[in-house]
């Protein structure tokens, strides 16, 4: 194991984990500000990445179809927020959790029966399928690079956006006290119709920006889902700054686990019971850092809520 | 006493019968047609119609309904379409199931009730080994015969140093033994993934900095095409030969996912330009109908209602005598698109193994090329513990 592998692994769990983020970064908004629970966050990523495809063949361009899955999935969720989600505000988490099962099962059909059961081509454009020599030995893919670029930006953005303007006044405002805050006068109804846009608009670009190195196909949403509920847990409800750290945690643990936990235990004990042990280790990595981060902080590494 | 009286007359016209002709035949068909397994069982359902079309709607002269439904790939919801299928609608033959846990819920009472069960898919090892079954049949191949030519190739061409990398599930770890049995060289690296994984980057690291002369993979569905697409954004396609079974480069993931399963090498008992005469009329025919091309799944489903119609029509329409339909179901009297077919005393094939790389045909389409023969005439691993 020499030390350039190991800052390769890092790599890989920086890019996870900020792929991950773009997910957490929306569903902390719409989790913390409008107390909703929308298992639905997943199907908008399989639209986004969906639509990413079906434009990139339209227009052979991978730079033109990027911003306009991100905006047309952006008014998708806009209207999605004022013909169905708005109704659920005040309802408890159970009819929230029930109703948007609902909709991923009808998101998953009507994808289904416009493009098909079989998963769609998405591949890297062809000037970012190389790789780029970070160090003498160390190749990075340079798609992969452009995750983790695109990645820091929005997070520089939305850290902007959050704590430095007047609608990110109200966002925080909205999301630590949401009663307080329609008293003071914020237009909550409109802040929430642009969070839900905002939170959509990130989905499709983490579809997007994901669909080249993953499978573009029914249900692509739900498998990365448990894993942003994670990142929001683990980072505190309605916390931005929580989603980015508990995304970036969520992401090194992961990589950085299935990297070297098998290959550890085969130095502490026997061979085959660290070759049996070593992949389950690494793949429940995840979750005993939740338990740990839990235990000690039961409302997550950042809480908003009081 | 009432009661007893009628049973006994039923009874005794049961055995007044002798076999006779039936006037049609019931083939009950499950399959998974939904969700994200439903693409294989809708090559199945395709393979199989267009052999019905073939024969002119009919199997073995008799006039044939066809039962059609959607296990949704979920077990209980298999075995209670095939008990219904069984007690209700009393089925003469069935086909249809894609994988092998769904199998497994409905092999007891299928079997039970000897009823034929013709495989178009899954071979599950004990089935062709202990458990073999005179009324169960498959016309495709067990669970790691791919892996085992996939093995016999690698070793062959003196790859002496592979990496292996395949999901920890029973599956997963079946398929690797049997690319164990034939390859003899040494191993740069062994990883089991987490069924499911998306991310391959830290597999792909490791792959690269253990220096392997080939590497052999088996991640079913989604996972191979995350494994794929990484695999060759890391310019690893350049580096290092990928060598993986057929299931990972069927003709329908080909088409999805393009460009990055260019040049893999894999292993299949059948392939798109085998040339004899069914299999030219079969592909045409089917990109034809279907608008695509056929993939192994759907070879395998026109097979299946090909070896029913010939046994029908061996036994001339006396699908009740058991025996001889056994008999006819063995003899395997007809011509499979794979070319020459029989069948083991286990009731699984012995067939050839092909090499086919995957290229662009003179269309633009990326299609797999039969570029070698590994196995002729290959005998599954479990043949010999089979008592029947």
């Amino acid at each position: 194991m020499t030390w350039l592998l190991f800052l390769e692994q890092c790599l890989n769990g920086l890019q996870f984990g900020l792929m991950l983020f773009l997910l957490a970064a929306g569903l902390t908004l719409v989790f913390g500000i409008m107390d909703l629970i929308n298992l639905a966050h997943g199907s908008l990523y399989m639209i986004g990445a969906y639509l990413a495809a079906t434009l990139t063949q339209a227009t052979g361009s991978f730079a033109w179809a990027l911003p306009l899955a991100v905006a047309a999935t952006g008014v998708l969720g806009m209207l999605l927020e004022v013909s169905v989600l708005r109704h659920l505000y005040r309802r408890d988490h159970l009819s929230q959790v029930l109703a948007t099962f609902a909709l991923i099962l009808i998101a998953n059909e009507t994808t289904r029966t416009i493009w098909g059961v079989q998963s769609l081509a998405l591949n890297v454009p062809q000037a970012l399928s190389g790789s780029v020599e970070l160090l003498p030995g160390v190749n990075y893919p340079a798609f992969r690079l452009l995750i983790i670029a695109v990645g820091l930006a929005v997070a520089a953005l939305l850290y902007l956006l959050v704590a430095h303007t007047r609608v990110g006044m109200w966002v925080r405002a909205g999301a630590s006290n949401r009663d307080m805050a329609t008293a003071m006068g914020t237009n909550i109804k409109l802040l929430f119709t642009l969070v839900f846009g905002v939170g959509a608009a990130l989905c499709a670009l983490a579809g997007a920006m994901l669909g080249p190195l993953l499978a573009v196909q029914v249900g692509m949403g739900e498998s990365i889902l448990i894993l942003a509920f994670v990142v929001v847990v683990i980072g505190g409800i309605g916390s931005i700054r929580g989603a980015f750290v508990g995304a970036l945690l969520v992401g090194m643990t992961d990589t950085l686990g299935r990297a070297f936990i098998p290959v550890g235990l085969k130095g502490l004990l026997s061979t085959s019971f660290a070759d049996a042990a070593g992949p389950a280790l690494a793949s429940i990595s995840i979750y005993l850092t939740m338990v740990v981060v839990l235990f000690w902080k039961p409302q997550g590494l950042f809480p908003v809520r009081n | 006493m009432k009661k007893c009286i009628l049973l006994c007359l039923a009874l005794l016209g049961a055995l007044a019968m002798p076999a006779q002709a039936a006037d049609k035949i019931k083939i009950g068909f499950i399959s998974t047609l939904s969700g994200p397994g439903g693409v294989l069982g809708a090559a199945i359902r395709d393979g199989f119609n267009l052999a019905l079309e073939h024969t002119g709607g009919k199997v073995g002269g008799l006039p044939a309904e066809v039962l059609v439904e959607d296990d949704q790939q979920k077990p209980d919801v298999a075995r209670q379409l095939a008990d219904r299928m069984i007690k209700r609608d009393k089925v003469d033959l069935m086909t249809g199931i894609v994988f092998q846990n769904l199998l497994q819920a409905v092999e007891q009472p299928v079997l039970q009730s000897q009823t034929f069960y013709i495989s178009p898919n899954t071979g599950p090892s004990d089935l062709a080994g202990e458990k073999c079954n005179p009324y169960f049949f498959a016309v495709s191949w067990v669970s790691d015969s791919y892996s085992e030519a996939t093995g016999k190739n690698v070793n062959d061409k003196g790859y002496k140093n592979v990496f292996v990398i395949a999901p920890n599930y029973p599956g997963g770890v079946d398929v690797v033994n049997g690319f164990k049995r034939y390859y003899k060289g040494a191993y740069a690296g062994e990883i089991l993934t987490k069924l499911g994984q998306l991310d391959y980057a830290v597999e792909l690291s490791q792959l690269r900095a253990a220096k392997p002369d080939a590497v052999f993979f088996f991640l079913p569905g989604g996972m191979g095409v995350n494994f794929l697409k990484q695999y060759h954004q890391a310019g690893l396609n350049k580096e290092v030969p990928l060598f993986g079974t057929g299931w990972s480069f069927d003709q329908d993931t080909l088409a999805a996912v393009g460009e990055p399963t260019l040049g893999a090498l894999n292993a299949a008992h059948w392939n798109l330009d085998l040339d004899n005469p069914q299999n030219r009329k079969f592909v045409a025919d089917f990109e034809k109908k279907y608008g695509r091309l056929p993939n192994e799944y759907a070879s395998q489903g026109y097979d299946a209602l090909m070896l029913m119609d010939a046994a029908v029509r061996d036994v001339k329409g006396k699908i009740e005598d058991k025996a001889a339909m056994r008999k006819a179901l063995e003899t395997a009297n007809f011509k499979s698109v794979r070319g020459a077919f029989r069948f083991n005393r286990n009731h699984f094939p012995v067939q050839n193994y092909y090499l086919r790389q995957v290229v662009k045909d003179d269309r633009g389409r990326f299609v797999n090329k039969t570029v070698g023969t590994i196995f002729t005439d290959h005998p599954d691993a479990y043949v010999s513990a089979c008592k029947m």
